[in-house]
């Protein structure tokens, strides 16, 4: 197989798992048999057909339609586009494993739907990561508003579609208005909108277009939580456990920074932001979303809350990455996707895991839970170490690289953010593990959560009490990959290190 | 010989777009066989569709066709004279009437006694041919009588509908329409006065030569004011949610894509062919009025389309909003933004005609269009709330569907003439459909529908086909744009004056 049709197959891989669901809907086990396999064969497709080429220094292109003069539909695969598809297709995996656990144990209801849109949204971030210009990205990220609304929104109730309204209202708002006007701006001032190594934008627009550009595209990319437009990522955790992971660490807001970053560098160019300084206004946006969503995440006792604050503080470390406009700190940016995603996706899925498991959502209920869950809490340790960078776990490396990207740019003060950062975020994750191992269970069980009890009183706080098994391997799997993306930094690196001129 | 015979039918083609539809309709009326009436409007609805697209292939290939009536040369005979502005109107008018006729038997059946269809189908004939005939002739008054031909027509038409406010709303478009009708004909007269002729290529000649004289400028607002009224310009659209609302729910189908859209037609051929660029934007500044007013109608009409609980007077008022963006294009004046304008004419009313057409899907289901009826909507009617959801995007101008397009042209139109704000309130207005629209989709996805409710069905494959080509082609065209953006802005190059 040519490596553009490989490239032209994984994105359109998705839907064949949107046929197979929607074929097998009255045979359950099938039908999460057929979202296996899809998601099984795309990481297959992406990782042993195009990575290799891409390694190489490929850059393997296709042209599909062109809609308006000089607008086109068309994929071209970058090593940073590279490992944004590497890891929603390999995350695919994991989350699916882990909401056939969870979606069976929890007894959700429409999981066809679920899956269904599941595997579109997929489709959506591997079309964001392949996009070959401004345009289709812009069409694959509506295409993932679009296909995760009923995901959010999956148990219909009151909250659920307020939620959902938040959701759509903010992410189809910012990119309509912002996004789509940079979009159609850049477009009319360049006549293009690729994505061509070392930007599009240099002598085109003057400086303060270019100010007024970039503000539009990071807060059209909606996406990317950056505050004041974060409100729809909280909001959306109303939404099954493992749609929060997919929010969170697969295809949405990692599509954000994603498109964040993809733009800094290829649309605008980072020496282009260097030299100008067009970006240091968003350097001190991201600092302040950093600072100011860790603090709110200090504050939240709901668990998901929690972690929901806390994405959206990690999120700005790439935008901040990006923004910094230096080599080190697009490759600390492109290399936090990845990192972040395995340490929150494994947040999330332990977050699942205790809801189902223990039917405890409040982080004050949670004493001595670690004695009767382990591994889920075992694994939420080291998804935090990443989360807050620390070795052995991937986190530990990207964030050295967004402390050297703003030591190179001399900016002292981002340094001493990242710093804070990192503390704030030992104070809203470590106290669950704390309270999880070392605190006491409650001695009187009484708190009127009835329907999570198991009537024998004398298994409480003693003994093993984890969740099903497809709700407790895939978080252990995926912290083991935290620590393994220690170990194997060097590689991401080595892959990213093509996108810095 | 039969090559002969074909070659005369080919030149006869533009006449053949008014006449065969006018005497059939006098067919459907001496039939009076409800069913018969039917086919023999369906045989000339698709074969004047076929016309039109053979038409529209021959202005492309060939250029300006110019067609002497009777033989009697222009400027002293009626010409008929089609470029690549009324080509693509003629063609989507005729395309559109011929796709909701083919749904109309069942959606008619609910709300007309079927002793009337055949009336209905005649006078829907007649509608085709005063559309078709102001689409196609180059001559000013001929534009006028055809207007009359088909508001008459439309009057009638609205008038069918089942409830007693479909009367009034009918005597409301008619007095509206009646005003519309006179400063059009006052500006023709006062042109007439002016340059002794008819004849537009003539007319725009003629003018050139008088320059702006105040008779001249008197014709120009009257005939602004008179096609504003029947385009529904904000704040002229007074007539146009009655009558969308109370017609029946195939009439408003066609009426919606077709009607409004003419008339833009025709406002774009007075201002730019018979008037110019220079004295209707020059003289008398009709850009700054038009611009004003489009984005007054965009936001107004987009805002009070979010209160409405008829979603049938809803979409009536986005369609308000919606005749904006065209105007907004002409306003623009710039090949980007008249590029948008007309794209938008052929998109929207494709998205429009199909939106209407769910609503017929919907009310011969449940037999109400109030939001109430949508509940549950979404598991009881699952193909027909799959087609509103695509129109829906559509008109809130998602990427890969022809809303996209349009939006595009405008928002390009807007930066390039340095209308920062302009751009701002398109995609503001956009925001709004994104409410309205979602309004509706909330309603049908999340509430169940109510205990009591009766079990329906999907609706039937005669309404459903008609609808899914329609809301298909709303994806294909914002797909593939070579054919609506390829003609739109060889037009538009062509009203500035400056052709390929």
């Amino acid at each position: 197989m040519s490596v553009t049709t490989a490239v032209g197959l994984a994105v359109v891989w998705p839907l064949i798992g949107v046929a197979l669901v929607l074929l097998f809907r009255r045979w359950p086990n099938l039908r999460e048999a057929g979202s296996l396999l899809t998601s099984g064969s795309l990481f297959a497709l992406v990782a042993g057909v195009v990575l290799p080429f891409v390694q190489a220094g490929g850059r393997p292109r296709i042209d599909l339609v062109e809609i308006l003069p000089g607008l086109e539909l068309a994929f071209e695969v970058e090593p940073l586009g590279m490992l944004f598809a590497l890891v929603a297709s390999g995350l695919w995996i994991v989350t699916t494993v882990y909401s056939i656990g969870y979606m069976r144990g929890h007894n959700e209801e429409n999981q066809t739907r679920f899956y269904a849109c599941f595997a579109l949204a997929i489709a959506g971030a591997v079309g964001v990561a392949f996009a070959a210009n401004v345009f289709t990205l812009f069409v694959f990220y509506e295409a993932i508003t679009l296909s995760t609304y009923p995901l959010v929104t999956h148990s219909g109730t009151e909250a659920a579609k307020r939620a959902g309204r938040v959701y759509l209202g903010i992410l189809m708002g910012t990119s309509v208005a912002f996004l789509l006007l940079a979009l159609v701006w850049t477009y009319w001032a360049v006549g293009t909108t690729d994505f061509r190594v070392g930007g599009i934008l240099a002598g085109k627009v003057s400086h303060r277009e270019l100010i007024i550009l970039l503000a539009l595209y990071v807060f059209g990319t909606g996406k990317a939580a950056l505050m004041p437009f974060h409100r729809w990522l909280p909001a959306a955790m109303v939404a099954p456990t493992p749609v929060s992971a997919l929010l969170h660490a697969v295809a949405v807001v990692k599509a954000g920074v994603f498109t964040v970053l993809k733009i800094l560098v290829y649309v605008f160019g980072i020496d282009l932001l260097a030299a100008t300084g067009a970006s240091r206004w968003l350097t001190w946006v991201a600092a302040f979303t950093i600072l100011a969503a860790s603090i709110i995440a200090l504050t939240k006792d709901n668990l998901k809350a929690r972690l929901a604050y806390s994405t959206v503080s990690q999120l700005s470390y790439i935008v901040l990455g990006g923004a910094l406009a230096t080599s080190a700190g697009v490759l600390g940016g492109g290399m936090h996707i990845a990192m972040h995603a395995f340490g929150k996706i494994t947040l999330f899925f332990c977050a699942g895991a205790i809801l189902v498991g223990a039917h405890k959502t409040e982080i004050s209920q949670m004493d001595g839970l670690g004695r009767r869950m382990p591994y889920t809490f075992g694994a939420f340790f080291i998804g935090s170490l990443s989360v807050i960078g620390l070795p052995p776990t991937g986190g530990s490396w990207s964030k050295w690289f967004l402390l050297l990207g703003a030591a190179d740019a001399h900016q002292w003060t981002m340094m001493a953010v990242l710093m804070a950062s990192s503390l704030l975020s030992i104070g809203y994750l470590m106290p669950v593990v704390a309270r999880g191992f070392f605190r006491p269970p409650p001695v009187d069980d009484d708190h009127g959560d009835a329907e999570g009890h198991t009537p024998d009183h004398s298994a409480e706080g003693s003994g093993i009490h984890e969740a099903p098994l497809l709700c407790v391997l895939p978080p252990v799997f995926t912290a083991f990959g935290c620590i393994v993306l220690f170990f194997f930094a060097d590689d991401v690196y080595r892959l990213l290190t093509g996108i810095v001129p | 010989m039969i090559d002969h015979l074909i070659e005369i039918v080919v030149d006869d083609l533009p006449a053949l777009q008014i006449a065969v539809p006018l005497l059939a309709a006098t067919l459907c009326i001496i039939a009076r066989r409800r069913r018969t009436a039917w086919v023999i409007a369906m045989v000339v609805a698709w074969a004047s569709f076929l016309n039109a697209m053979l038409i529209l292939r021959r202005v492309m290939t060939e250029g300006t066709i110019s067609y002497a009536e009777g033989g009697w040369r222009a400027p002293w005979g009626i010409e008929l004279r089609i470029d690549s502005l009324n080509a693509l109107v003629l063609l989507i008018v005729t395309g559109i009437c011929a796709i909701v006729l083919t749904a109309a038997p069942r959606s008619l059946a609910q709300e007309v006694p079927r002793s009337k269809h055949y009336i209905v189908y005649a006078v829907y004939l007649l509608c085709m041919t005063g559309l078709a005939g102001m689409t196609v002739t180059g001559d000013a008054f001929n534009i006028f009588v055809f207007l009359e031909i088909s508001s008459l027509s439309s009057y009638a038409l609205i008038s069918q509908g089942s409830t007693r406010r479909a009367l009034s709303s009918a005597i409301q478009y008619l007095i509206m329409g009646t005003i519309g009708g006179t400063f059009i004909l006052l500006g023709i007269g006062m042109i007439y006065m002016v340059t002794g002729t008819l004849n537009i290529v003539d007319m725009s000649n003629q003018l050139a030569a008088v320059g702006p004289n105040r008779a001249v400028l008197v014709a120009l607002a009257c005939i602004a004011v008179g096609t504003a009224i029947k385009l529904a310009l904000f704040p002229l659209h007074i007539w146009l949610p009655n009558a969308y609302t109370y017609a029946p729910a195939v009439v408003t189908a066609f009426l919606a894509a077709t009607a409004t859209k003419v008339a833009y037609y025709v406002l774009l051929r007075f201002v730019f062919s018979v008037f110019g660029v220079d004295l209707a934007f020059g003289a008398l500044r009709l850009d700054v009025v038009l611009m004003g007013l489009a984005l007054l109608a965009m936001v107004a009409g987009s805002i009070v389309a979010i209160f409405q609980h008829d979603i049938k007077r809803m979409l009536a008022y986005s369609s308000v909003a919606q005749i904006g963006y065209m105007v907004l294009g002409l306003s623009l004046v710039s090949v980007a933004g008249l590029t948008g304008g007309i794209v938008h004419l052929f998109n929207h009313a494709l998205m429009k005609s199909g939106l209407f057409l769910v609503m017929a899907c919907v009310l011969l289901r449940t037999g109400s269009t109030r939001l109430e009826a949508f509940q549950g909507l979404g598991r009881r009617m699952p193909i027909t709330m799959a087609a509103f959801v695509v129109a829906g995007l559509s008109l809130i101008g998602v990427p890969a569907t022809v809303g996209f397009v349009s939006k595009w042209y405008l928002v390009t139109g807007a930066i390039e003439s340095g209308h920062w704000p302009v751009a701002v309130v398109i995609l503001v207005s956009s925001l709004l459909a994104l409410i309205y629209i979602w309004r509706v989709v909330e309603v049908a996805y999340f509430r169940p529908a109510p205990e009591d409710a009766p079990e329906i069905g999907e609706a039937p494959l005669s309404l459903l086909g008609p609808t899914w080509l329609l809301v298909g082609a709303t994806v294909f065209f914002g797909i593939f744009t070579s054919l609506s953006v390829g003609v739109a802005s060889d037009a538009a190059r062509m009203l500035l004056g400056m052709m390929p």
